[in-house]
């Protein structure tokens, strides 16, 4: 699917096309699984609030973009490591789920800038004698390292958080409501889809007895993709009546029942301080 | 395609938010208009829609296999505007939920495939399919093509993006701070991959669906699916300048590619000044140059001194910048005038 997310073992599957597709799409709902049932621990950072963790999330955003030293950066992932440790999040869910699949999509990309950014030398490679410039190598760090960092704290939000109370938290943090009610249902119905395609592949997989040839399998990934879509369309369908019919005028309403606590306020006042940190170490 | 956070700086952040955010209004005000309460769960089902497109592997010709980004369908089968909203919505449930494209650079992603990849694959969609039946075979290329545009367009604004942070943000010993490569590595790096591979997918899978919904769903090419679809024909013609419009001015940087002066539009000053003589001989065929420009050409140039001289506005120190928001400046003085222009015709085009 991605460039990131699903790197982390998604297509070395073997097999016919079905069997992949249908491993491909499982993987994605055991991610979603793992993160509530991770969210549902006593950990540090499932106490906080999740308006609180939103807004300290932004705030560590902008401290890894505007850091202009990786010393400032390995600090800050030394951080996401030490709240993950007291969240119960290990460094294997980190490594699997955050620094491995960035490493893997950035370390493509920062690599070729060891030789490509023109600036003083540092050494040559041994055999094949292409200088590495320190600007390049400084430039490759910076890039990994904001990567890495901001992967590593949305990976913590979402390991600590529910997906209703980040959506909750979006909504009284003045989000508007339509935005919040459609990424709810959103992320409702990508489960509904995946379980659909997951089933039809399976489907056609015990059908199949032997692997598809490229068109075939083209034909079929085609085809799937059109009953999907006319499913999708019978679904909207089929929630529209059913949300008029359970009183649906435009509106919507959500409840709120958070409560801020003296430590949230703490660990916002730490992570706003960090991008002013970053910029007065910078000045 | 998914640009992950830190890649771009935080003022490209800012103002591809900026830039995307008046399409998010316009076809949120739009959808809404037309549908009313039935938007909610059609934008939702379909972002989800789009998500899990996003995961069916295509098998390519030569082994490899690809994904597509679904826009162009939803483009086909919404319209433009509905496929902005749930191509963006299924942005953020990847990069909020699974890591995938930044939370920083979720404008940029969207502008590039949401705004830029629906406008690009329904123009297509449009102009190749004018006219013909809903069974016809044409319909099934002109899907074709517009996916295969829309993702090479999409990809070709996210290597601009890539490749002006080198030029725009370096820090004082000219080391790149966010993504490192000029535009000549970063165009050719994501077009190649995108103009085979990527783009193939969506090609075969936007044209491979139209030709399943055309034997299973034709209802769903009429147009009676699409929100965009119930205006007048009067407005449609409009439309489609709007969107070349508005895809002019997403692909005017491209003059950033373009090093030196354009042959003939050479400054007074340029006729004095020593490497400048050198690329207008060089450029002229090595033909002789006089020592002082033209006393006409230096009279007339005289005359009026604009406000973005070459580009880039006196306070701005950066040569690339300038010449970006020239291009966003321009491009939006035309557009307002044209609006201006359309809303008189309008006006007086009614009946009282």
């Amino acid at each position: 699917m991605s460039e990131q997310s699903f790197i982390a073992g998604g297509h070395r599957h073997r097999g016919n096309i079905a069997e992949r597709m249908v491993h491909g799409l499982q993987q994605v709902m055991e991610h979603a699984l793992d993160a509530e049932a991770q969210s549902a621990r006593q950990g540090l950072l499932q106490q906080l609030d999740p308006r609180i963790k939103l807004l300290s999330l932004l705030a560590v955003l902008s401290a890894a973009l505007l850091a202009r030293q990786p010393g400032s950066l390995l600090l800050l992932l030394g951080l996401a490591v030490l709240l993950g440790q007291c969240s119960q999040i290990s460094l294997r869910q980190l490594y699997r789920q955050a620094w491995l699949s960035v490493l893997l999509f950035s370390g493509v990309l920062a690599v070729p800038a060891l030789f490509l950014v023109p600036g003083e030398t540092l050494f040559s490679l041994p055999l094949l004698g292409w200088p590495v410039s320190r600007q390049g190598l400084y430039s490759a760090a910076l890039l990994l390292g904001r990567a890495e960092v901001a992967a590593s704290f949305a990976l913590l939000l979402m390991l600590s958080t529910p997906w209703t109370h980040v959506l909750k938290a979006m909504r009284s943090l003045g989000v508007p409501v339509l935005l919040v009610a459609l990424l709810g249902m959103t992320h409702r119905y990508v489960f509904v889809l995946l379980q659909t395609a997951s089933q039809m592949f399976e489907a056609r997989r015990s059908r199949m007895l032997a692997p598809a040839s490229g068109r075939m399998a083209r034909q079929l990934i085609a085809s799937s993709s059109g009953v999907l879509l006319g499913k999708a369309f019978q679904l909207s369908s089929d929630v529209h009546l059913a949300m008029v019919s359970r009183g649906y005028r435009g509106d919507i309403y959500l409840l709120h029942s958070f409560h801020t606590r003296k430590r949230d306020w703490c660990a916002l006042l730490l992570a706003v301080a960090l991008p002013f940190l970053i910029v007065w170490t910078h000045a | 395609m998914h640009i992950p956070d830190g890649y771009l700086s935080p003022s490209t952040c800012a103002l591809a938010y900026a830039v995307a955010l008046p399409f998010w209004l316009v076809a949120y005000q739009r959808a809404k208009r037309l549908l009313h309460t039935r938007l909610v769960p059609l934008f939702a089902v379909f972002s989800a829609f789009c998500f899990v497109i996003m995961m069916f592997n295509l098998p390519l010709p030569g082994g490899t296999s690809g994904h597509a980004v679904g826009m162009a369908i939803v483009s086909i089968v919404l319209g433009p505007w509905a496929s902005i909203i749930a191509v963006s919505l299924a942005l953020l449930i990847q990069a909020l939920f699974f890591g995938d494209g930044g939370i920083s650079s979720f404008g940029a992603n969207s502008l590039n495939m949401a705004v830029v990849g629906s406008l690009v694959a329904w123009a297509v969609y449009r102009l190749l399919s004018a006219g013909a039946s809903l069974s016809s075979r044409r319909r099934v290329l002109a899907a074709g093509a517009a996916g295969y545009l829309a993702i090479n367009a999409a990809a070709l604004l996210t290597a601009i993006e890539f490749g002006v942070q080198p030029m725009l943000f370096h820090d004082a010993s000219g080391t790149p701070l966010y993504a490192p490569y000029p535009l000549s590595v970063a165009v050719p790096a994501m077009m190649i991959g995108h103009l085979s591979f990527a783009g193939m997918a969506e090609m075969l899978l936007t044209a491979g669906l139209v030709a399943y919904l055309q034997r299973s769903q034709p209802e769903l090419l009429a147009g009676q699916a699409g929100i965009g679809e119930q205006s007048g024909s009067r407005s449609r013609s409009a439309r489609q300048l709007w969107y070349g419009l508005a895809g002019l001015m997403i692909l005017s940087p491209l003059g950033l590619l373009a090093a030196g002066t354009a042959w003939g539009e050479w400054a007074a000053e340029d006729f004095a000044d020593p490497s400048s003589r050198q690329q207008i001989i060089q450029a002229s065929g090595l033909h002789a140059l006089p020592q002082a420009a033209p006393e006409g050409l230096a009279r007339l140039a005289g005359l009026w001194s604009a406000p973005f001289p070459d580009y880039a506005p006196a306070f701005i120190h950066s040569a690339g910048f300038g010449y970006v928001l020239s291009a966003l400046f321009g491009a939006g003085l035309i557009l307002l005038s044209l609006l201006l222009l359309s809303q008189l015709a309008g006006k007086r085009g009614l009946p009282q």
